[in-house]
């Protein structure tokens, strides 16, 4: 039984199904139908609703899209959507603020927006204002409006993160951790559905059942039952497994587990690399980061992955646990070919780990895509480079969207080592490029656009670290 | 106060009241088709497609479909009791295909199960043999086979062939602009339910419920007043769901008829990209004539737009993109062609704008190209080839512009943006930043309001005064989220003197309104706002009567006043009234019909008044572009729109907004592509980017044209809004080019084509920089 709370009720949840999404389980099971479907595919979040967890004494809200989310791993959370939020006839601020605002005109990604206001209204605020738009952004980002052009929508954002208010939540918060803690988290299977709390019980499921997916965050995995319609019959569920959701920190090495959200990730990392974190906050969106994980991004072993780059410059180690134990993978070791990784049947990957401190250098990192927000890379580079007089001393250069699978240029690298940081290096760097990669042409660009790509970032790269005075990044205006 | 002259204040209209549905968009309680209240039993339908571009249809075999789990009927062309064609104006549409097949994605068959993900499931089981023959894909290769669903179609004024020989200055060029897919929210969706007699209810997404009601009646073989037609309210039309709202409505019909049990068709995101048409994409030529100082002496289009597999809509929309490439100018000599191409791709249909922008984007094109070869600023070259109501008046369909206010638009928008001093701090960033490059450009719209089909200008609406003094409010037009409603219900408000609130609009039934038109062509106010008014009119006179009768006093001397009727000396409550003409026994319910008046239009001479008036507007927008990618992003725009006498200013700044955010995504980041063998590619948001909220400029100020009523007698004197501001986009894309040049030292006219991915954008400073 998956026991949750839905809204103030408590939900026992038989699971008949293991792959039931929480928007099916909503709209269909439940008749709420103020969630709404737009694609079911966790890119215009439509559906977006809110789960609340306990963390420390309080309550946390996160905003996720419920159309690539399985009901299973509502287990022990509050379940918040949309008709919840007024009470009594009065409309919560973020809903009053769409309304003076005009913020909807269509209305059928209004209750989506909401529910992103509302954790954002729930967000501590930033402590400098001038990065309130950005944080508005940030939460807004993964709710697509084809009607209103957004401006409505901004200014309700801005008006309700300057006015916060108790709510009616807050004044139930109480009730509702104990709520959440009667239920506790301690449920290891509901029907299909499993939820190992541990590494060896996880690695003992997986051996047994063969069959079983692993589900981390889903936000890829969902997409084979919602867009290929597949029915995955057993899931075994990450999310609770203490040994993935840790992290480990040494003087020498920071061990991050592969359940860690990306939200998390940018909490741990963003500080130090501070490239990463902008890379961050542009994977996916809010909706999709507060889910999705570090180990469901390697695993997935797309070319298109945005952490692999960065984590082979960074010279990651990925460790995988399997009915043999543990092994450890320097992360370019760990992508075989187009989709296929090193992980055998019985493994599983248990975390990723950085050296420290931050090995000397600069990471730089670049995200190229159609869309500013919420767009999968077209290219992607990631750099780890160290500088000694005007020479290139180590450099680390890994790429997405370039071949089969993520790479190092290794002919780049070459090329660069030793150098001096100029104008002409950088065009040796570029012919070495077209030797490393041979990129396809898909529904995003074009080879030759993404070659071309590939060797101007370079140039930006050698641009940025020589100092230039000028501007070079459109971000930076 | 002198009795009998009074003007009350408007109490309702001009106001900037909240759309109808604010308060339960969002609360979640605004219901749209799939949020119907559950039934005892319902099926779900889902629908088998062609997995070829061209050919033949050979064999299916669909008992797969018909043996898995949940199914409980499977339908082919064969099972439809009517009409298989649905063509909206011209035959070419087939519910199912038959045996020839035309694009990539066509319904071959339907399959209803009891639940959604069960009947999609079964729908993949088919087995489907099939004969290809080759698809033409391109719009190229249509062209040069001049293969089209309707014959071409030419404009023309004055002697073009002499004005181009003996021109002073003389460019050819070509320009592309893509296709757009509409992307509303809430994907297409219908729910039949069968009652007595055969008969039939469905509830749809769709913007034509008469259409709808038309075609489901012939599928099914009953007279259309069999079949009632409900529409409440769209998650977003923007004119995907003008025409292509109905198949999915005939198909759950069928299947409901056959099962006796209410049957949904609701389209994935994925079947629902596939399988409907999109924005026409055009090829534009142009050989246009000009003087030194960049006046246009004589100018030859040929406009050719990629229509897809059936005629559709797009006669009439690729006349209306011959209508628009003149956008604001005079052209002295004038020759368009307008071509009507078919391949073997999704039948493209009408989008806000309806072949407007896609034309008016040639006409920018050419002034900018005329601006770059004569090295003049293009708002200077667009200045001088302005209309003017005199003797630069005539439009290349031999409509008059009676009215032009583009130059004070442009004035004060070149005077609020600061166009001069920004025009010259962007020379001053682009000659000390080599990577990033920075355009500036002001565009004008100037739209024609009407359906270019005549017929379709008219209108009707039923209004019922209720004995409590409440009101219930119907017309013939649907709610998209444009704010039809709540402008229709001020406008009804307005002639009671009473608060809005006392009226409820309800869904949209072709039981209670018959006959009406598509809500599109941004005519919904200026047409339904009229019915209404009329309606509102004559139980307004009936009441003056009863009044006038029953207390002796003149009928000039009754006045409808936000505190109550004021009857000569007494005033009495709207409900008080009410009650009184009840017991009076009058009628206090009316039906309102309008028909825009002097429009007509004749293809034979390609003549005529076709247009009630323009709307009209302009934006500057400024970007900055990444020489290294090609990535852009809007840094501001100024947009002053011309409303005419606004109802709602918030509602209609709204449309401005988002009109012209949806143009950018057209002009910008929405590329639709297809692998050779027509299977469209960027067939789910996550592959075709429309706008997120990052893209929204930083600086966005939005302005109604003030004190600038319709000269027109249109409903309270404002202007329909609805598409023209989606071409103020034009403007952003303009000033990509304008940077492109700033980054290839103006050396060569940057010959961009839209969208200006960032793709296009680099392949263009490729090309001057490298020319191969
Ligand atoms: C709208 C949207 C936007 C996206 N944007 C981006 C983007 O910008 N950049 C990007 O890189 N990706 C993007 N993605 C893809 C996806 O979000 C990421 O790959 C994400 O990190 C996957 O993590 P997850 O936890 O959701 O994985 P899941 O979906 O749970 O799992 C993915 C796969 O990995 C396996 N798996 C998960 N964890 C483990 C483990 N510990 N050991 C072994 N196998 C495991 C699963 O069995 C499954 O096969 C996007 C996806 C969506 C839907
Ligand atoms: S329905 Fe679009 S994100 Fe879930
Ligand atoms: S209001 Fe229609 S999609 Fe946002």
């Amino acid at each position: 039984m998956i026991r949750f709370v839905l809204n103030s009720e408590r939900i026992d949840l038989e699971m008949d199904r293991a792959d039931l999404t929480v928007l099916e389980y909503l709209r269909e099971r439940r008749h709420l139908k103020g969630t709404k479907e737009g694609c079911a595919s966790g890119d215009c979040g439509a559906c977006t609703a809110v789960l609340a967890e306990v963390e420390g004494a309080a309550l946390v809200y996160r905003n996720f899209n419920s159309c690539i989310t399985f009901a299973g791993s509502l287990h022990g959370k509050q379940l918040i959507t949309v008709e919840h939020l007024a009470q009594g006839g009065r409309l919560h601020p973020v809903q009053q603020a769409m309304v003076d605002h005009h913020g909807s005109q269509c209305g059928f990604c209004t209750p989506g927006f909401v529910m992103s206001l509302f954790c954002l209204y729930k967000f501590p605020r930033p402590a400098s204002a001038s990065r309130d738009a950005e944080t508005c952004r940030e939460f807004l980002a993964g709710n697509l409006c084809r009607c209103t052009g957004y401006r409505p929508i901004l200014d309700a954002a801005h008006q309700v993160i300057n006015d916060p208010q108790q709510d009616h939540l807050d004044r139930a918060s109480q009730l509702t951790i104990e709520q959440l803690s009667e239920i506790g988290t301690c449920c290891h299977q509901a029907g299909g559905f499993y939820l190992p709390d541990n590494a060896q019980q996880l690695a003992r499921l997986k051996h047994d059942m063969p069959d079983a997916r692993l589900l981390a965050g889903g936000t890829d995995l969902a997409l084979e039952v919602t867009q290929q319609l597949k029915d995955l019959g057993k899931l075994i569920y990450l999310g609770n497994v203490r040994e993935l959701t840790e992290v480990r920190e040494t003087d020498e090495e920071i061990e991050i587990g592969a359940a860690t959200t990306l939200v998390r990730l940018d909490e741990l990392l963003g500080a130090t690399y501070p490239e990463l974190s902008a890379l961050l906050k542009r994977f996916g969106s809010r909706q999709i980061r507060n889910v999705a994980t570090v180990g469901g991004n390697l695993a997935n072993g797309s070319p298109i992955g945005d952490l692999a780059p960065v984590f082979m410059a960074l010279d990651a180690r990925i460790t995988l646990q399997g009915t043999g134990g543990l092994r450890t993978l320097p992360m370019d070791g760990f992508f075989r070919a187009y989709r296929k990784t090193a992980l055998r049947d019985d493994e599983f990957i248990l975390s990723v780990t950085i050296s420290r401190p931050p090995e000397a250098g600069q990471l730089k990192v670049y995200k190229v895509s159609k869309r500013i927000d919420d767009d999968i890379s077209t290219v992607c580079l990631a750099c780890l480079i160290t500088l000694r007089d005007g020479r290139i001393g180590r450099c680390r250069l890994a790429f997405g969207g370039m071949a089969e699978k993520t790479e190092r240029a290794r002919n780049t690298e070459h090329a660069l080592a030793g150098n001096r940081l100029d104008a002409s290096t950088i065009n040796l760097a570029r012919a070495a490029l077209s030797r490393d990669f041979q990129p396809i042409s898909d529904v995003r660009a074009s080879a030759r656009y993404r070659l071309q790509v590939a060797g101007n970032l370079l140039e930006r790269m050698q641009l940025e670290l020589s100092g230039c005075e000028f501007p070079i990044r459109i971000g930076s205006l | 106060m002198s009795r009998g002259t009074v003007h009350p204040e408007p109490v309702a209209t001009g106001r900037a009241l909240a759309h109808d549905s604010a308060r339960k968009h969002v609360s979640g309680d605004a219901l749209y088709v799939d949020d119907h209240p559950p039934l005892a039993r319902q099926y779900h339908a889902c629908i088998g497609t062609s997995p070829i571009a061209h050919g033949t249809l050979d064999f299916m075999d669909l008992a797969p479909v018909h043996n898995a789990p949940g199914v409980v009927d499977v339908i082919t062309a064969n099972d439809i009791p009517g009409s298989v064609d649905i063509g909206p104006v011209f035959p070419g549409d087939p519910l199912f295909a038959e045996r020839t097949i035309e694009y990539l994605g066509q319904p071959l068959f339907a399959v209803a199960a009891t639940s959604q993900k069960l009947a999609r499931q079964a729908a993949t089981l088919a087995l489907v043999r099939t004969t290809e023959a080759e698809p033409v894909l391109d719009l190229d290769m249509a062209i040069a086979r001049e293969f089209h669903v309707r014959p071409p179609h030419r404009m023309q004024r004055g002697d073009v062939p002499y004005n181009l020989e003996h021109a002073v200055h003389r460019i050819r060029g070509v320009m592309r602009v893509g296709g757009q897919e509409h992307f509303y929210l809430e994907g297409q969706v219908s729910l039949a339910i069968p009652g007595e007699d055969g008969g039939m209810t469905v509830h749809t997404s769709c913007q034509n419920p008469t259409e709808t009601q038309k075609l489901v009646a012939q599928v099914l073989d009953l007279p259309m007043n069999h079949v009632d037609v409900v529409t409440r309210r769209m998650g977003g039309g923007f004119g995907g769901k003008e025409t292509q709202g109905a198949a999915w409505s005939c198909i759950a019909a069928v299947l409901a008829s056959r099962t006796g049990i209410a049957v949904t068709c609701r389209l994935s995101r994925r079947d629902d990209m596939i399988m409907t048409g999109k924005r026409h994409n055009f090829r534009n030529d142009y050989d246009v004539g000009f003087d030194d100082s960049g006046r246009i002496t004589a100018i030859r289009y040929r406009l050719a737009g990629q229509c897809g597999y059936s005629p559709d809509l797009s006669d009439a929309i690729v006349d209306r993109a011959m209508f628009h490439c003149d956008n604001a100018y005079y052209l002295p000599h004038v020759m368009i062609d307008g071509l009507r191409c078919k391949t073997h791709t999704a039948s493209n249909t009408a989008f806000r704008g309806f072949g407007g922008p896609q034309g008016m984007i040639a006409m920018e094109t050419v002034i900018d190209e005329i601006a770059f070869s004569l090295g003049k600023d293009p708002l200077e070259v667009r200045k001088t080839n302005f209309y003017n109501t005199s003797d630069r008046n005539l439009t290349p369909y031999h409509q008059a512009i009676g009215h032009f206010n583009i130059p004070e638009i442009i004035g004060q928008l070149e005077e609020t943006c600061d166009y001069r001093n920004r025009r010259e701090a962007i020379r001053r960033f682009n000659a000390s930043s080599p990577i990033l490059k920075k355009g500036l450009a002001l565009t004008p719209v100037k739209f024609g309001i009407s359906f270019t089909v005549t017929h379709l200008n008219q209108a009707g609406a039923l209004v019922h005064v209720y004995t409590d003094g409440s009101i219930h409010l119907n017309h013939g037009g649907t709610e998209m989220g444009q704010g039809l409603m709540i402008k229709v219900a001020q406008i009804v408000a307005e002639e009671f003197k009473v608060p809005t609130e006392r009226i409820v609009v309800s869904a949209t039934r072709t039981d209670k309104i018959p006959n009406t038109s598509p809500t599109a062509a941004s005519a919904g106010t200026d047409l339904n706002g009229m019915a209404a008014l009329n309606a509102a009119r004559k139980i307004r006179s009936r009441l003056v009567e009863f009044l006038s009768d029953r207390y002796k006093v003149p009928q000039r001397e009754i006045a409808f006043t936000a505190q109550g009727v004021r009857t000569g000396d007494r005033t009495l409550g709207f409900e008080e009234v009410v009650r009184q003409a009840w017991l009076g026994r009058v009628s206090l319910s009316a039906t309102g019909h309008y028909k825009t008046p002097g429009i007509h239009y004749d293809r034979e001479t390609a003549s005529g008044h076709p247009f009630f008036y323009f709307a009209n507007g302009a934006a500057a927008s400024e970007v900055v572009i990444d020489t290294l990618t090609g990535e852009h992003r809007l840094l501001r725009t100024d947009i002053i729109h011309d409303a005419g006498a606004s109802i709602n200013p918030a509602v209609d700044v709204g449309q401005i907004e988002g009109g012209f955010i949806q143009g950018l995504g057209w002009l910008t980041s929405e590329e639709l592509k297809w692998d050779p063998s027509g299977k469209l590619l960027s067939d789910s948001p996550a592959t075709y980017k429309i706008p997120a909220i990052g893209d929204t400029p930083p600086v966005f100020n939005v302005r109604i044209l003030e004190n600038r009523p319709n000269e027109e007698a249109t409903v309270y004197r404002s202007k329909a809004v609805g598409e023209p501001p989606l071409m103020l986009a034009i403007s952003a894309w303009c000033a990509i080019r304008d940077a492109i040049g700033a980054a290839t030292d103006h050396s060569t006219f940057p010959k961009l084509n839209a969208p200006a991915t960032p793709e296009e954008v680099l392949r263009v400073i490729r090309e001057i920089r490298r020319p191969s």
